[in-house]
C-alpha cells in the first residue's frame, strides 16, 4: 500500500511538509521579541550581577518557554484561529503543521526551558516561567479566553511574568521592583487589546471569543481603556518613584503616560466607526511604542547607573 | 509475483517533503551543537574552579 492509498494525497499528510521556519512561526517570534526585551531589562534592573553566559541562558530559556506556551497556544486554539483574518494565515489553521505535532513541540519546549532555567540559573525563576507557561495556556487559552470578558485582563499576568522571571534569575528573589515592572505590562494589557478587539469587532465575534466589546459594549469599553490607561501612566512613573530608575526616566514615563492617557481619552469620547475607528487604531500603534520605548528606557536607565555609579 | 521473491512497501516521498525533511535536519542539528556548546560553557561558567574542588 502506497502513502497515496491511504492518504489520497502523499503531500497532505502522513509526511510532514512543515519547513523549520513554521516551526519558528509556531512560537510567536513577536510575542518572543518583546519577551526577550522585557526580559532583559527585567535582568538589568537587578541589583547585583550575573555571569553574561549564564544570562544569556536565562534570555533564551525565558524565550523559548514563551515560544512553547505560543505553540501550546496556537494548538488548542485550530478552530477559531481557521476563522480569524488576522490568525488564518498560522501555520496549523494553514495546514503547514499538524495539530498533534505542534502539542508534542510546545510540551518538549517547556519542559526543556524550564529544566535548563532551573539547573542553569535557579529554580526559582525556573518555578516562575514554569507558572508563566501553565497560566499562559491553562488559565488563559483553555478557560478563560472563551468564557469571559475579563480574559486579556487576568490573562494579561502571562505576558507581564517575563521581566520579574528576568529579575528573579539574577536575584533569586521577588521584589516590589519586579512586580511593578510585572504591573505596567499587566496594566498595558487591557488598553492594548481592546483598543485591538474595537476595531475587529466582528472578527472576535464570528469566532465567539467573548472580548469586552462583543459583550459589555463598546460605550463600557472604552471607558474602561481609559481607566486603564490612568493607572498604566501612574504605575509607568513608579519606578523613579521607587527610586530604582532616574528622574530622567520618570519624566520620560510621565510624557509617555500623558499621551497614552491623551489618546484613550479620545477613544472614549470621540471614538466611533464613523471615522473608520482611526482613534482606537491610534491608540493601538501608540500601546506597542509606549510599552516598546518604557521599557527601553528602563533598560538605558539600568545601564548608565550600572556604568556610573 | 514468483515464489520467495520479497517486495517491500516504501513511502515515497515528494520533493516537497523530501526538502522540507532535509531543512528540519540540519535545524535540528544545529539547535543540538548549540546546546552541548551552551550545556558545556554554561557549566563553566556556573561551577566555574570549583569543578576542581570536587570531593574524591
Amino acid at each position: 500500500m502506497s502513502v497515496e492509498s491511504i492518504s489520497g494525497r502523499a503531500e497532505e499528510t502522513i509526511i510532514s511538509s512543515a519547513m523549520p521556519r513554521d516551526y519558528f512561526q509556531l512560537m510567536k517570534p513577536r510575542v518572543m521579541y518583546l519577551v526577550i526585551f522585557t526580559a532583559f531589562v527585567g535582568m538589568l534592573l537587578a541589583p547585583g550581577g550575573i555571569n553574561p553566559l549564564i544570562g544569556l541562558i536565562a534570555i533564551l530559556c525565558i524565550s523559548i518557554g514563551a515560544g512553547a506556551s505560543g505553540a501550546l497556544n496556537m494548538w488548542y486554539d485550530e478552530d477559531i484561529d481557521r476563522i480569524m483574518a488576522r490568525t488564518a494565515k498560522r501555520p496549523i489553521p494553514d495546514g503547514r503543521i499538524k495539530p498533534e505535532q505542534a502539542f508534542v513541540f510546545g510540551i518538549v519546549l517547556s519542559v526543556f526551558s524550564v529544566m535548563m532555567l532551573g539547573v542553569m540559573v535557579n529554580w526559582l525563576a525556573s518555578f516562575l516561567l514554569a507558572f508563566t507557561i501553565f497560566f499562559y495556556v491553562a488559565i488563559y487559552t483553555m478557560w478563560l479566553k472563551r468564557s469571559t470578558p475579563q480574559n486579556i485582563v487576568i490573562g494579561g499576568a502571562a505576558g507581564a511574568f517575563p521581566p520579574m522571571i528576568g529579575w528573579a534569575a539574577v536575584t533569586g528573589t521577588i521584589s516590589v521592583e519586579s512586580i511593578v515592572l510585572f504591573a505596567i505590562i499587566f496594566l498595558w494589557t487591557p488598553p492594548h487589546f481592546w483598543a485591538l478587539a474595537l476595531f475587529r469587532l466582528k472578527d472576535y465575534e464570528n469566532a465567539s471569543v467573548p472580548m469586552m466589546p462583543n459583550v459589555q459594549g463598546e460605550k463600557s469599553t472604552r471607558l474602561q481603556v481609559f481607566v486603564y490607561a490612568v493607572i498604566l501612566g501612574l504605575t509607568g512613573i513608579l519606578p523613579a518613584v521607587l527610586g530604582y530608575a532616574s528622574l530622567v526616566y520618570g519624566l520620560f514615563a510621565t510624557v509617555l503616560g500623558a499621551r497614552f492617557i491623551l489618546l484613550s481619552w479620545k477613544v472614549w469620547r470621540e471614538g466611533s466607526e464613523d471615522n473608520n475607528h482611526a482613534h482606537e487604531k491610534k491608540l493601538f500603534g501608540f500601546s506597542i511604542f509606549y510599552l516598546f520605548a518604557l521599557f527601553a528606557a528602563l533598560g538605558v536607565d539600568g545601564i548608565v547607573s550600572r556604568v556610573v555609579f | 509475483m514468483a515464489e520467495g521473491e520479497f517486495t517491500q512497501e516504501t513511502v515515497e516521498m515528494t520533493d516537497k517533503q523530501k526538502k522540507a525533511q532535509r531543512a528540519r535536519n540540519i535545524a535540528l542539528a544545529v539547535i543540538l551543537a548549540g546546546f552541548v556548546v551552551l550545556l558545556y560553557f554554561g557549566t563553566w561558567a556556573k561551577l566555574g574552579a570549583n569543578i576542581l574542588q570536587r570531593p574524591l
